[in-house]
């Protein structure tokens, strides 16, 4: 009797719009920074809170700015791919410390080691509202004229920086 | 370092391994027909029980220590957290949700290793096998993608704090009562597969079914209400229902479980509707687990979403697969098989109760279509788009309207071939009751007349006072009630008492937004409400400001209330927990807003009538389960005969 298997087909027709739906990303909000100029900072150094960290710095270079903060638990997850990056040595990496505590921070590049080229310190978190900052982590991929190239929110991971991230800066070299 | 982390995991690891057990005892024993390895199946069972329920002290364990060197205790606890919200964390993220899922699957398994007496133990033993399958997946889902026992090395030196919009009691008892009734769904289900695959369905099934439909019902009723009563003081926007994809997803279980239980009556009482209840149990199951897929994927975001991984999606998307694309192949195989024994008249309860699952089934469709809408139209990249209340207030009333009018009608039904005379006269003096009622309390009591809330006010007055024609008429004559009967009242009662709430609440509310400085007052609704003060106050682990406002009324204090605007200081999140006075015909809800700057703060006022009832009407809903599955003739060991025939109405 067909009308029984009617139940399955629909199923079935069901499970290819998932399939499809998982492979895209629902909560990949396109930022409306991307192909825009990065926003403009001027904030202190962790390393050294007399020095001033700057967007100036890097023009001319294609950079990552990394949000973090010492009381976020992913961060900590994401600190060793980060460092991984860091030591390929092909884009340098910028901190942006979000809302925290000066004197955690620096514990914090001490104990883990410092994959940053500089740490800008956003204390009360002006400049991650400039940046659309949802939350903590998230990175920035900025190219020599300052326009972002691609955002990733969330942790980073070995995967996503050679599928996501690379050919995004290979592409532009 | 604490090993009892480790001997968790291993436990959920044995558990995994005595779910496959089962599943291979269970299925394999009962078609080669071998007794002990059937009886093995129990055992397995029982083991499996005591290791999930083992491995989730564990993790309850590292909650209450206060175990950082978890990854899942850093991400969702923190030492200033209060005991209770320390205990309820355990399930207030995703790894330990499903921890907790597999535990109540665990606890429903061994409920049906114990009372099974009614049953062959050939077709109990298909039953627990099936769950034992249902159980491996799960287990393997939690143990591969999720693993809540996961070590964060080095330890976090303090937690990231549960997420705040949990910690309020209404949403620590939330998840269990209503993952209670999602998984109790696949109780019904396994028996629905079992049937199938032995190709035999008799009044004997359906008896023993009902009593499990109906334990998940209850508990899926409850568990949205609480949801919904949390959402109302919680939210800060005085809304119980959002339509959000996620209320969605626990909303439409409820549907199909609610057409299943009437749908079983039939098949008990008459042997009709035989591979409908099949279906039914089947979708059921696969909705709630559906709901699972939808919130846990990451496929439709909602502010409930608070984990999506893809690998997940796509293991539960397997999962999803192999159980629903396998019971409902299964279905368009066997179902020919499942023969109904009777007809039935146009005019009867059967017609009734079969209008009644169309419609419920139309609307848990209508539902399906929204809340997938916005993924169909992405997939076929036609844009990023989201349904929302408008589409489902109007397309739910649809099929709602229709059924309650039927419902107040169709309980009175007879079997077979219904004839109304002895009850024609009860049921127009319920609708005239009605209809003066309503009458009054659109235009001299609220004085704005509204035809949809006349109409809704007339069916929810005319459900309310058909369900206890019944008893009052048997109560008359001196009959005795049965547990069927009050079952059956109490829960349409509870459906009219929840739509005159509805009805009202949405017709009625008077809400106002305005700024108020300190000792300034605004007037709703002959309230006055007084802005008294604004202060600072501090919990175990948030700083608030808490506002006093005095309500009077004619001169007089009617009440005082203290909303309150919390800041969590590890998450940083604000909160609205909003000042009420309940009261059964009315509550004055009051939340502040934002610091306007000068003292001035925006407030938001509303008075809500009859809002309770939505509530009180879902727990009467609720009781009347209750006292449905105490009634004797479940527990009564039957022999298996030929549906009976019943010409009077009897419990549904």
């Amino acid at each position: 009797m067909w009308k029984f298997l009617l139940p399955a087909t629909f199923f079935a027709v069901l499970v290819g719009f998932f399939f499809v739906g998982l492979s895209r990303d629902p909560s990949q909000v396109p930022s409306p920074l991307i192909g825009k100029p990065a926003p403009a900072y001027t904030l202190p150094k962790v390393e050294d809170p007399a020095q001033k960290v700057t967007n100036a710095d890097f023009s001319g270079k294609k950079h990552l700015v990394n949000v973090w903060a010492t009381w976020c638990v992913e961060c900590r997850k994401e600190h060793a791919v980060l460092l991984e990056i860091a030591r390929q040595n092909i884009v340098p990496i910028v901190g942006l410390d979000w809302k925290d505590d000066l004197a955690s921070a620096q514990q914090w590049l001490q104990q883990l080691g410092n994959p940053y080229v500089a740490t800008a310190f956003d204390e009360e978190g002006r400049v991650a509202i400039d940046f659309g900052v949802y939350g903590a982590p998230e990175t920035f991929l900025i190219d020599e004229q300052g326009k972002v190239l691609h955002k990733h929110i969330g942790s980073l991971s070995m995967e996503i920086w050679t599928n996501e991230f690379m050919p995004i800066i290979q592409g532009g070299k | 370092m604490n090993m009892s982390v480790e001997l968790g995991h291993f436990a959920l690891i044995l558990a995994f391994t005595l779910a496959l057990a089962q599943a291979f005892l269970g299925l394999v024993g009962s078609f080669t027909q071998r007794d002990h390895w059937m009886a093995a199946a129990r055992s397995a069972v029982a083991g499996q029980l005591v290791f999930i329920l083992f491995s989730f002290g564990c993790l309850t364990a590292a909650f209450l220590r206060n175990d950082f060197s978890v990854l899942y205790v850093a991400n969702n606890s923190n030492t200033q957290l209060p005991m209770f919200y320390r205990f309820a964390a355990v399930w207030g993220a995703h790894e330990g949700s499903l921890l907790l899922w597999l535990l109540i699957l665990g606890g429903w398994s061994a409920a049906v290793g114990v009372f099974n007496r009614a049953m062959s133990p050939v077709f109990t033993a298909k039953v627990l096998g099936i769950l034992g399958l249902i159980s491996a997946g799960f287990s393997l889902f939690i143990i591969t993608t999720s693993n809540p026992f996961e070590r964060l090395l080095p330890a976090a030196l303090q937690g990231a704090d549960l997420n705040p919009l949990l910690q309020d009691p209404a949403l620590v008892a939330h998840p269990p009562m209503l993952y209670t009734g999602y998984v109790g769904l696949a109780v019904p289900f396994a028996c629905a597969v079992a049937a199938l695959l032995e190709g035999k369905l008799d009044a004997a099934w359906a008896r023993w079914v009902r009593p499990w439909a109906t334990v998940s019902w209850l508990f899926l009723t409850l568990g949205i209400s609480l949801g919904s009563f949390w959402a109302y003081y919680e939210l800060g926007w005085g809304g119980w229902w959002f339509w959000d994809p996620v209320e969605n997803a626990s909303f439409m279980p409820w549907l199909m479980c609610t057409a299943l239980i009437h749908s079983l009556a039939v098949t008990e009482k008459r042997g009709l509707f035989k591979s409908w209840t099949v279906l039914l149990a089947i979708f059921g199951f696969s909705l709630s687990l559906l709901g699972t897929f939808l919130v846990r994927s990451g496929v439709l975001v909602s502010v409930h979403a608070f984990a999506s991984d893809p690998s997940r999606g796509l293991f539960i998307l397997a999962f999803l697969t192999i159980c629903i694309g396998g019971a409902l192949s299964l279905y368009g195989w066997r179902a020919n098989r499942l023969k109904s024994d009777a007809g039935f008249a146009v005019v009867s309860r059967e017609s009734f109760l079969l209008f009644n699952n169309v419609l419920l089934v139309v609307a848990a469709g209508l539902i399906l279509l929204g809340t997938l809408y916005p993924l169909f139209i992405d997939a076929l990249n036609l844009g990023k788009i989201s349904v929302g209340p408008p589409y489902f207030s109007v397309v739910f009333l649809i099929p709602m309207l229709p059924l309650v009018l039927l419902l107040a009608v169709g309980m009175h039904a007879g079997w077979k071939q219904a004839k109304f005379s002895h009850i024609k006269k009860s049921l127009l003096i319920a609708l005239v009751l009605a209809a003066i009622f309503s009458a009054v309390m659109t235009m001299l009591v609220f004085k704005r007349f509204s035809l949809l809330c006349f109409i809704g006010l007339i069916a929810g007055g005319w459900v309310l006072l058909s369900a206890i024609i019944e008893p009052i008429s048997r109560f008359r004559a001196g009959h005795s009630l049965s547990p069927g009967i009050v079952a059956m009242s109490l829960a349409h009662l509870g459906v009219g008492v929840f739509m005159l709430g509805v009805t009202t609440v949405s017709t009625y509310t008077i809400e106002k937004d305005m700024s108020l400085s300190n000792g300034q007052t605004a007037e709703i609704s002959g309230y006055q409400f007084t802005l008294i003060k604004t202060e600072q106050v501090t919990g175990p682990n948030y700083d608030a400001i808490q506002g006093t406002v005095k309500v009077t009324r004619d001169g007089k204090e009617v009440t005082v209330l203290y909303p309150q605007k919390r800041v969590y200081r590890v998450r940083t999140s604000p909160m609205t927990e909003a000042g009420i006075d309940a009261h059964w015909q009315r509550d004055l809800f009051v939340a502040l807003g934002d610091d306007l700057g000068n003292g001035v703060w925006s407030v938001r006022i509303q008075y809500k009538p009859l809002v309770r009832f939505i509530w009180l009407g879902t727990v009467i809903m609720a009781l009347g389960g209750l006292i449905g599955v105490t009634d004797r003739r479940y527990r009564a060991k039957v022999v298996a005969q030929p549906a009976e025939t019943v010409a009077a109405p009897v419990g549904v």
